[in-house]
């Protein structure tokens, strides 16, 4: 019963910031509110996964399910959602547009709050709407600084994803019509339903549904190709918000991916979905290495990188086993964490520099020591190189690869990384040892604590998740493994 | 499953509704004046709701009256006079860079309609199905979607995208009606009611796209790349 009132607070909290924001519309009731419900959500998605034991917890007449997976993405939701909210009272006020303020706020909690329910919908039907809703009201946020760039990538990104995403709501449809043949013309098309009858239905329509299912929240998780609203919009939006669609949204897409990933895996139906789920990671390693070596703008390469990244992830999911599922899973923590971290920088250059472009970013380390020292802490961290958590999480899906009929993904995704590493440290090196020019200097040197606090509250824990993976987190993440591909060591 | 036990006379009636369905996107791949997608776009949406009201009948589903009538309201109603309230604002009436040709556009749209068949065929042929209404419920799903992508693909009018994304989900959604009539009524009646703000969502930012952008065509979205 403890977890029931834990969600119920988790997702109240950012119901009532709305709510909150959306009567009063003075800025700094806005802002603190927002706060306070990203602390009260944090606080509470906190304990879910210490309380919870190996069995999925259903409530509300069985629409919601929370289980180890559910519990752990929303863990990272939430903390995305709290460290943003800390950020965003620093960044929102440089952005100067106090009246409008309250809209943001209602707006940015109206997305948390969908981020943060959809992994929790225990009907397909339904975590496809909770998906959808994220793109509606993100729009909106991608849309908030009013000019011509912002609007186009939030026309881009609502046509692409809704588009992209009708491709599931297909896929689903013929999950449900597949599953009339053995359940009968009425059923509640939950999960653990899916799964259960997946082994009596028909393989072919089953492989052509998870495609569309795959390409559909694919669209969504930015992988490539279909990955071309995702640079657009995560460079246009405000840095909060660039942080909330990188570390939180991503995951949640990609929560229905596996879960329909286990439900092929109840139907045995051989290597071929994971196959596709490992090509298309390897192929967003690869336009995120391409995109991210050529890059100018300094948000569209944390973009890239969140492609390569989701990439990585798919990676873990589609090598499967023990290894892969809890490193993926493990990656997705730290990825969070880190691209935080990097959109916040970010932003803070882009602020204190007044432009987006790489090349006119100079001598950071000279005016901004600890924030610079910071952000290329979180460069070398977001690159995959100890002793951060990232290095890790991707060394075990590495190993999880290592299987004669994966192998060739493990060869590219090294080299992908290498190339990355090198592309991205070559960007990092201009901005901070490259040659400064007097028209370069930053128009603002002074950042609020706002702006930094954040900053450390991410590179610590990613610090310490990096040196040590504790062992109840190693047992935690393997037990989703076998309760998402059961039968599979 | 109800199209294994329909009786010849049902069969037929769906198999016309469907077929209209497909004609009228064809109507508005082939036409170039926005006024005429959306006609197009409410007399699909009626038919669609005439094939829900007979699939209830037939199959004795009494709760598809109830999504006949609000796709009537919704679908064929608000959602066609929420658009027509955006397009008075514009100041365009038609496409007018064309990448296809509306001749060249049909004839994609036929061979679509082609591939469609093949892969419908091919998933019913696994139920034994082939020679029921199922193959052409499928048939049309797909091509709907296949015609729905080609017009976002091609069009460039915001407005035109915006229909083509409801071609995409009237697609999805005829077909349902007749694959699995059995769907829970919850499920169906959310994502009507989702539709209802993706088309208030696309206003709002149309108008965006006017009084920031200054135009609301998306070949002139072109800053962003790399």
């Amino acid at each position: 019963m403890m977890i029931g009132t834990l969600l119920l607070a988790l997702s109240i909290a950012p119901l009532a910031a709305l709510i909150g924001c959306l009567f009063v519309h003075r800025p700094r009731f806005c802002e603190t509110i927002n706060l306070i419900a990203a602390a009260v959500s944090f606080a509470c998605a906190l304990p879910i996964p210490f309380l919870i034991d190996g069995h999925a917890i259903l409530y509300w007449g069985d629409y919601v399910i929370i289980d180890r997976a559910a519990a752990w993405v929303v863990l990272c939701t939430s903390i995305v959602y709290f460290l943003a909210s800390i950020y965003s009272v620093g960044y929102m006020r440089m952005l100067a547009e106090d009246e409008r303020l309250y809209r943001f706020y209602a707006l940015f909690a109206g997305f948390a709050l969908t981020t943060l329910v959809g992994p929790l919908m225990n009907s397909v039907g339904i975590y496809w709407i909770a998906i959808e809703l994220t793109t509606l009201v993100s729009t909106f946020l991608v849309a908030f600084e009013r000019v011509a760039e912002s609007m186009e990538a939030a026309w881009k990104y609502i046509m692409v994803v809704s588009a992209g995403i009708s491709l599931a709501l297909l896929g689903t449809i013929l999950f449900y019509w597949n599953g009339t043949f053995v359940l009968g013309p009425t059923y509640q098309m939950t999960w653990s339903v899916l799964s259960t009858a997946a082994p009596k239905m028909n393989p072919v329509l089953l492989i052509l549904a998870f495609l569309l299912v795959l390409v559909g929240y694919g669209t969504k998780v930015g992988l490539a190709p279909m990955h071309s609203w995702l640079p657009d919009a995560h460079s246009e939006s405000p840095a909060p918000v660039s942080a909330m669609l990188s570390g939180a949204l991503l995951n949640t897409a990609m929560i229905g991916i596996v879960r329909f990933l286990g439900i092929t895996r109840a139907a045995n139906l051989g290597d071929l979905p994971q196959l596709v789920l490992v090509a298309f990671g390897a192929f967003s390693l690869f336009i995120g290495a391409l995109f991210i070596v050529r890059q100018q703008g300094i948000k569209r390469l944390m973009a890239y990188s969140s492609i390569e990244h989701m990439g990585v992830v798919a990676l873990g999911f589609g090598f499967g086993g023990a290894l892969g599922v809890a490193g993926a899973l493990y990656h997705m923590l730290n990825h969070s964490l880190n691209k935080s971290l990097m959109f916040f920088g970010a932003g803070n250059m882009m602020r204190a520099y007044g432009t987006k472009e790489i090349l006119e970013i100079t001598g950071v380390n000279r005016f901004f020591p600890t924030q610079g020292a910071l952000w290329l802490a979180g460069a070398i961290a977001i690159t995959g190189a100890p002793p951060f958590g990232l290095f890790l999480s991707e060394f075990t899906i590495m190993r999880a690869g290592l299987k004669p009929s994966y192998s060739w993904a493990v060869y590219v995704m090294a080299v992908l990384l290498i190339v990355i590493f090198v592309g991205f440290m070559n960007h990092f090196r201009s901005m901070y040892y490259g040659e400064t020019t007097p028209e370069a200097a930053p128009v603002r040197t002074r950042l609020s604590a706002w702006c930094a606090v954040p900053m450390w509250l991410s590179l610590a824990p990613l610090l310490v998740l990096g040196l040590w993976w504790p062992a109840g987190v190693w047992t935690y993440l393997t037990s989703i493994a076998q309760s998402l591909s059961p039968g599979v060591p | 499953m109800l199209v294994q036990h329909l009786s010849p006379l049902a069969s037929s009636l769906f198999s016309l509704l469907a077929i209209v369905s497909l004609f009228l996107s064809f109507v508005m791949l082939g036409s170039r004046w926005l006024k005429n997608y959306l006609y197009a776009f409410a007399a699909e949406s009626w038919t669609i709701a005439a094939l829900s009201a007979a699939v209830g009948y037939y199959g004795s589903y009494p709760e598809l009256y109830l999504i006949a009538i609000l796709t009537v309201l919704f679908r064929g109603v608000l959602l066609p006079y929420l658009i027509w309230r955006i397009i008075r604002r514009l100041e365009v009436d038609r496409e007018i860079h064309e990448i296809l040709q509306p001749s060249s556009g049909l004839v994609i749209g036929a061979l679509f309609v082609m591939f469609a068949l093949a892969v419908s065929y091919r998933v019913a042929a696994e139920f034994h199905l082939e020679l029921t209404v199922a193959v052409l419920a499928l048939t049309v799903m797909l091509s709907m979607k296949l015609i729905g992508f080609l017009m976002l693909a091609v069009r460039h009018e915001a407005i035109s995208q915006v229909l083509g994304l409801l071609v995409l989900e009237n697609g999805i959604f005829l077909g349902s009606q007749i694959l699995v009539p059995g769907m829970p009524l919850l499920i169906e009646l959310v994502i009507l009611f989702d539709l209802l703000i993706i088309v208030a969502c696309f206003g709002v930012l149309v108008g965006y796209l006017l009084t920031h952008v200054g135009t609301t065509s998306t070949l002139d979205l072109k800053r962003l790349v790399g």
